[in-house]
């Protein structure tokens, strides 16, 4: 008997309820998110009025922010990273390089970029992936297009920005978010910087991929469990970044005054752009928790274009991913990376900034 | 004799991953020699283009993310 016989014995899943309870369960369960949700604004305006603070001073302001703005960002978080976990359930790292192997640059930059969102991705998991993609054959470029669409358009940050500052912007988020990795690796392709990749990266792209692990079909409930294992996994470990995100945000929204930020983070302040991306190099794990705070920015005059490059900058263009990628890349060829996208991103920042502005 | 590699650069699942196969083999009273594998290159040989991997008697049967309990002790006792 070979392994991928045993992988097809009857699971769990199957010797729990049907698969109708499975789907039944989750409609349900979809149904009581959205009628809780959409309690949720009487619901923290009560709470705020029981109270002993006046509802219009400062502090009441900021609670009423607070009680409001965190579980309803935790409650679109959830529902994302949920749908996302069934959707990369669909995909895998190994399947996204079969189907890009032999891909022409161009439709194979927007495909990878694609990719990069629906696959399954851990940051930790991107050396193997960009050696395995190179190893099979796939152009350098579209390898990029891949690598930088997966981290920028992930599901936390459009679950929070769609949470925070509304599906239009999550949306814009995400088509500007593709736009930089689709032409950031095309760009990166046709300047032939295959010399650029570290001596034992190339070598071992003489010797071709060989082999994918033996595949396991999921039943749809399995592929529900994934979604609902995906789900506690991030917003457990992101749900104590955003509690305290929403806390500093709802201190901004009762206190700093609005002109300062405009002043600083509006519009009119060109150089602010450049800033936000500066600024969001070294940071790197605290992407969840900063959010919240970028929502108290933009509702105190802070431009969008200017917060859209902070997180992009910070999802992107991270220093220990910089750091890692030194092992198969050459220096030269990190730098133009990090030019290529960083330009991207100021571009996309001075456009929403021209736009919204 | 099961040999079991599990490859990955040394991230929380890979470590999760390893100790999964661990406690399965101890379930089902199978021998195994797991090894860790960490360098890229060797990684890059097996195939496997996500971690953390797994490789059982030579053979990639898992890659990406953490492997589900049932599927593990299929590899395992195949």
């Amino acid at each position: 008997m070979s392994a991928s016989d045993l992988a097809e014995a009857p699971s769990p899943a199957e010797r729990r309820p049907s698969p109708f309870l499975w789907y039944g369960g989750t409609a349900a369960a979809l149904a009581l998110w959205f009628l809780v949700y959409r309690g949720l604004k009487p619901a923290a305006e009560l709470v705020t009025g029981l109270l002993p603070v006046a509802r219009e001073s400062r502090l009441g302001e900021a609670i009423a922010f607070f009680l409001y703005d965190t579980p309803k960002v935790l409650m679109l978080l959830s529902l994302i990273v949920f749908a996302m976990g069934v959707v990369h359930s669909f995909f895998s790292a190994e399947k996204t390089r079969a189907f890009l192997s032999g891909r022409r640059e161009g439709a194979g930059n927007v495909m990878a970029a694609g990719l990069g969102i629906l696959t399954p991705f851990c940051s930790c998991s991107a050396i193997p992936l960009f050696i395995g993609f190179v190893q099979a054959g796939i152009p350098l470029g579209v390898t990029f297009s891949f690598l930088i669409a997966a981290p920028m358009v992930n599901e936390v940050a459009l679950g929070l920005l769609f949470g925070l500052v509304g599906w239009q912007v999550a949306l814009l988020y995400l088509a500007f978010g593709l736009g930089i990795a689709i032409a950031s690796g095309w760009l990166i392709g046709r300047l032939g910087m295959e010399f650029w990749l570290q001596d034992w990266v190339r070598e071992l792209n003489a010797t071709g991929g060989c082999c994918r692990p033996a595949e396991t079909r999921l039943t749809g409930p399995e592929r529900i469990r994934e979604g609902i294992a995906s789900m506690k996994e991030i917003v457990g470990r992101v749900w104590l970044w955003i509690l305290a995100g929403i806390a500093v945000g709802a201190g901004i929204h009762g206190y700093v005054p609005a002109e300062l930020m405009a002043r600083v983070m509006g519009a009119e302040a060109w150089w602010s752009v450049p800033a936000a991306i500066g600024l969001g190099i070294p940071m790197y794990s605290s992407a969840a928790g900063i959010i919240p705070v970028v929502e108290a920015l933009l509702d105190k005059g802070a431009a969008l274009g200017t917060t859209l490059a902070f997180m992009m900058s910070v999802l992107a263009l991270s220093l220990p991913e910089i750091v890692i990628l030194k092992k198969v890349l050459k220096g030269r060829l990190i730098a133009l990376f990090v030019a290529i996208v960083g330009t991207g991103i100021l571009a996309v920042g001075f456009l929403f900034n021209i736009l919204f502005g | 004799m099961k040999d079991v590699k599990v490859l990955g650069p040394g991230c929380k699942r890979c470590e999760t991953a390893e100790e999964m196969v661990r406690a399965a083999a101890d379930r089902l009273g199978i021998a195994t020699q797991i090894e860790k594998v960490t360098d890229y290159a060797e990684i890059a040989r097996y195939g496997a283009a996500s971690t953390p991997g797994i490789v059982v008697d030579g053979k990639l049967v898992h890659a990406g993310g953490l492997p589900r309990e049932e599927a593990l002790e299929a590899w395992l006792s195949a």
